[in-house]
């Protein structure tokens, strides 16, 4: 079989933890595009290999050969805030395997990933993995994801992806329910963009899926949205390392080697011509993605304020959604504001920033995006609460749609955590006896403070949650400032809602009091909305600091204590007059960790 | 070299007790050593006369105890010491005989220094004292007895156990007793005594409500008249401790003895504590083995303005040059804690309860490390 007729384009979707990666293991293994030893060997040697090779080896679209046909399987980005780019990934698809895990049934990101196919009209072939843990009940489950897709529950493939068992037929389900991939090979070539990685011998490699025509090697190309031309300096496939090939056709799936040195000139979800074969209109669905949470980055020894530019150059050149902005705050002095997908997005970055970069960072509260109407009649959008006007005409802020699948004993808990995070009931609905779906209309500024770590304690880690933004609305919103001795400490202003304002101010001012050490000076703390001061507390002034004895003998060491004591006084950040040192920063930062 | 150190210090390590809170370079016992010692000193100070001026204001023999002394060697020193206007000499209460007070003021003493440190025999105990309140009491007498009309008392506070009240009785029978000067400190419990490691956890829980001591110390002695001249230390009219004075001043001195240090001519040594090697070196005619710290004239300027905002009196403002942080000085001028005065930069009464605090402050970085 040749041709549009004999590929098949698909995509694993699953819930975290249901077996998605191994999976995916055990189809290459199968197919024998990797064998048993090379696949432990590429798991050992993927540094040497980049290095080697010069290309990221990142298996987002690995060819495979089964029973005369060539398999496609795409990768999608595995967490919610990615959602765009998941959709994208779908998009380039035909079908998908769903897998839910025998022991724990249909999760919340399942839901979210079985409505995301179903909107891309893709064919869903619903798999049960884990089929040999001693507490799976593959029949509920089946029971659960048959329901979910409208499928028959005897369709369901029941497998074990660790011990191989049934793989073979999911690769069978593959090529006799997906459909082929339709496309016209003779039109002007249109290509949909759907991952991208960078390289830094390479530039920016593209990974696309052709719909119509094909691409040659040495073949100018234009990316439609971005209006970016380039020469595909090399055109190939992964099995699962790069093999370059002529051409790609219409309905295969390959990448592009452009040779651009900057991610952001190839959004994903943009669509490739050829520049002297113009496609007349762009694949459908493009959308310039936009950051919803927002959060000051700032190095905590200032000296490495360069090597935080250069390290999220780095970050931004394989994560075209990460955005930032050089911040300078009074108050912690020069950093980045970024705009993050997401939190589970803003805490990757900040980890790798971390991690990779070896820096120590301070991250202030973070805070979604507020379109705002001055006063004036002007129209903004605030991604810093220490830029929001005091006097405003209103304040939209951006609500989502939650959605949480929990054993029914925890509805009550769950219902009660989103009444008091200004939640909308929605929708409540038993998936089995034992489990229900829930979805609330949340404003996102709840969930970016602290609501995780409350859904996991009072469900006993049992919640599974997915939200998707669904637009803003309007709320009364204030401004919560923090003073020290009367100047506002810009790092610290937040957007609350006015009722939770009074209680915010206490906690934040009560940590500080706590934190600062005492001062020459009394030091007053307040939380103020505009000037009507909220919460108050005082810092007492210290009553003495005497280097008692001062003798011949004394005076190096009494001089040297003094010079230590004021190379200390360098490492605090000078707030008006008040010295705050940064652990009294990170203590407060770190309030939403600890309110119970 | 402008005419030479005025200040003589002569350093007498050895106690009959080391004291638990006690940081000093001292001996315990060693009698047979004293005389040896004694010799060694004098050769230290025939080796470094050059650098003394011919008419030395002051003169200090601190320790240790250095009543402790063996009495004919003690006499033998202070008979072959330079002679100068302030004699001094620290005495502990128990060593204090009315015949050794004859005998120091004969020997041209002027001044002698108490260590009382507390009249309660429970906080004494605390400390390790050997004196009982009574010896204190004595001492004091058999020197007001032998002619001496310039007598300091040491008192310590912040003892583990003393409350305000005990203070305040401490300092009223200091004050009975009518001395000239008063030293009054607080205890330091400095890392690696065997103070610090017996009360160091209970000094720590004491230091907030301890921090009103201080206020009742120079509320106290100031209410009777006596002059807070020094951080620590409080006198009669004209009655300074001149040799301590003269630190503060940031005057040149020579300091002899193990541990002794010395400033002259912007060069700052300090013996090393062996006594081993002092004595040895010595016999053979040579200078003990020493530290040496050059001192540049930023630190010079930098210590002016740490030990003259010390005084009550205001450090001139073209000694400290360099070493002020202007910002730093708008900002504790405002606050009340320091002022300029008559070209001078002097601390508030309140300012100088917070000392170490708004020195730091009014401290420039060193210009090695603010070049930007």
């Amino acid at each position: 079989m040749s041709g549009l007729e004999a590929i098949r384009n698909f995509s694993i979707v699953a819930h975290i933890d249901h077996g998605k990666s191994t999976l995916a293991d055990r189809i290459l293994e199968l197919t024998q595009t990797l064998s048993e030893r090379e696949m432990r060997e590429q798991v050992l040697d993927t540094m040497e290999l980049e290095r080697e090779r010069g290309i990221t080896i990142k298996a987002q679209a690995v060819r495979v050969a089964w029973r005369d046909h060539q398999l496609n399987l795409i990768d999608t980005p595995g967490h919610v805030d990615f959602t765009y780019e998941v959709s994208r990934a779908l998009q380039a698809c035909e079908g998908a395997l769903l897998v839910v895990d025998a022991a724990q049934g249909i999760e919340a990101q399942t839901l979210a990933n079985a409505y995301l196919a179903l909107e891309n009209d893709l064919a869903i072939v619903p798999v049960v993995n884990k089929i040999d843990l001693p507490q799976a009940d593959p029949d509920a489950a089946a029971a659960e994801v048959a329901e979910l897709v409208g499928e028959d529950p005897e369709r369901v493939l029941r497998i074990s992806a660790k011990t191989g068992e049934g793989v073979d037929l999911v690769l069978d389900a593959i090529v006799a329910r997906v459909p082929p991939p339709q496309g016209a090979p003779d039109a002007p070539p249109r290509a949909l963009v759907f991952d991208s990685s960078y390289d830094q011998y390479r530039g920016v490699v593209a990974f696309v899926r052709m719909v119509d025509g094909r691409f040659s090697t040495r073949q100018r190309l234009r990316a439609m949205a971005a209006g970016t031309r380039f020469e595909a300096e090399e055109l190939g496939f992964f099995s699962p390392d790069r093999r370059p090939t002529p051409t790609l056709e219409a309905g295969e799936v390959g990448y592009v080697v452009t040779g651009l040195k900057d991610v952001s000139r190839l959004r994903v979800g943009d669509t490739l011509t050829a520049q002297e074969l113009p496609a007349a209109e762009p694949l459908p669905g493009y959308k310039d993605v936009k950051p919803t949470v927002f959060a000051g980055l700032f190095p905590t020894d200032s000296d490495d304020y360069p090597a935080l530019r250069d390290a999220l150059e780095k970050l931004k050149l394989n994560d075209a959604s990460l955005f930032y902005e050089p911040e300078t705050s009074q108050a912690l002095g020069f950093g980045f504001r970024c705009g993050f997908l997401g939190l589970l997005h803003m805490e990757i970055v900040r980890e790798r920033l971390e991690r990779e970069f070896d820096l120590d960072l301070l991250v202030t509260a973070p805070n979604v995006a507020y379109r705002v109407l001055t006063k004036a009649g002007e129209e903004l959008e605030v991604h810093n609460p220490a830029d929001m006007p005091r006097e405003v005409e209103f304040v939209e802020e951006p609500y989502i749609r939650a959605t949480t699948i929990v054993p029914k004993d925890y509805v009550g808990s769950v219902m009660e955590l989103n009444n008091d995070r200004r939640g909308r009931f929605h929708h409540l609905e038993y998936l089995s006896e034992e489990r229900v779906l829930l979805t609330y209309d949340l404003p996102l500024a709840e969930i970016v403070y602290d609501y995780y770590d409350q859904l996991k304690s009072r469900t006993k880690g049992y919640a599974s949650f997915d939200y998707d933004v669904i637009g803003f609305e309007s709320g009364d919103l204030v401004r919560l400032d923090v003073l020290l001795a009367g100047d506002p400490v810009d790092a610290l202003s937040l957007i609350v809602h006015r009722e939770g304002a009074y209680a915010r101010g206490r906690a934040l001012v009560d940590r500080l009091r706590k934190e600062i050490p005492r001062q020459l000076f009394d030091v007053p703390v307040q939380a103020a909305i505009g000037t009507r001061i909220v919460a108050r507390e005082t810092i007492k002034a210290r009553r003495k600091d005497v280097l008692a004895k001062c003798y011949g003998g004394d005076i190096t060491r009494k001089r040297k204590l003094l010079e230590r004591q004021k190379k200390g006084k360098k490492r605090m950040k000078q707030v008006g007059a008040v010295e705050v040192p940064q652990e009294a920063f990170l203590a407060v930062l770190n309030l939403d960790g600890e309110r119970k | 070299m402008n005419g030479g150190a005025r200040h003589l210090y002569l350093h007498l390590p050895f106690c009959a007790h080391r004291c638990g809170y006690c940081d000093f370079v001292t001996l315990v016992g060693r009698r047979g050593g004293h005389a040896a010692y004694v010799d060694a000193l004098l050769t230290e100070l025939e080796l470094e006369r050059g650098l003394l001026a011919t008419d030395l204001e002051t003169v200090y023999l601190g320790g240790g105890t250095p009543t402790y002394t063996e009495p004919g060697v003690l006499t033998r020193l202070l008979a072959t010491v330079p002679v100068a206007e302030e004699v001094t000499v620290e005495a502990n209460p128990e060593t204090v005989t009315p015949r050794l007070a004859s005998v120091l003021r004969e020997a041209g003493v002027t001044r002698v220094s108490l260590g009382a440190q507390s009249f309660q025999p429970r906080l004494l105990a605390v400390l390790e004292r050997q004196a009982s309140p009574d010896a204190v009491r004595r001492a004091f007498y058999h020197l007001r007895d032998a002619g001496f009309d310039n007598v300091s008392l040491d008192l310590l506070y912040g003892i583990p156990g003393e409350s305000a009240s005990d203070l305040a009785r401490d300092l009223a029978e200091a004050i009975a007793l009518g001395p000239e000067h008063l030293s009054c400190y607080e205890l330091e419990a400095k890392p690696g005594t065997r103070f610090t490691f017996a009360y160091g956890e209970e000094l720590a829980r004491q230091a907030e409500a301890m921090e009103g001591y201080f206020e009742l110390v120079v509320e106290t002695l100031v209410g009777e008249g006596y002059r807070w001249y020094e951080t620590a230390n409080f006198c009669r009219p004209g009655r300074q401790a001149h040799h301590n004075l003269g630190y503060w001043l940031g005057r040149d001195y020579l300091g002899i003895g193990i541990g002794a240090v010395s400033t002259v001519d912007g060069l700052r040594w300090r013996n090393l504590p062996s006594l081993g090697a002092y004595v040895g070196a010595l016999v053979e005619g040579r200078r003990p083995p020493r530290e040496e710290e050059p001192l540049g004239p930023e630190v010079v300027g930098r210590e002016r303005l740490m030990l003259g905002l010390r005084l009550d009196e205001p450090v001139p403002l073209s000694q400290v040059e360099g070493a002020v942080d202007g910002l730093a000085l708008a900002r504790m001028e405002r606050l009340g804690l320091a002022e300029r005065r008559g070209g001078g930069l002097v601390l508030t009464p309140r300012g100088r309860f917070l000392g170490g605090g708004v020195t730091a402050e009014l401290m420039a970085e060193s210009p090695a490390k603010s070049t930007i």
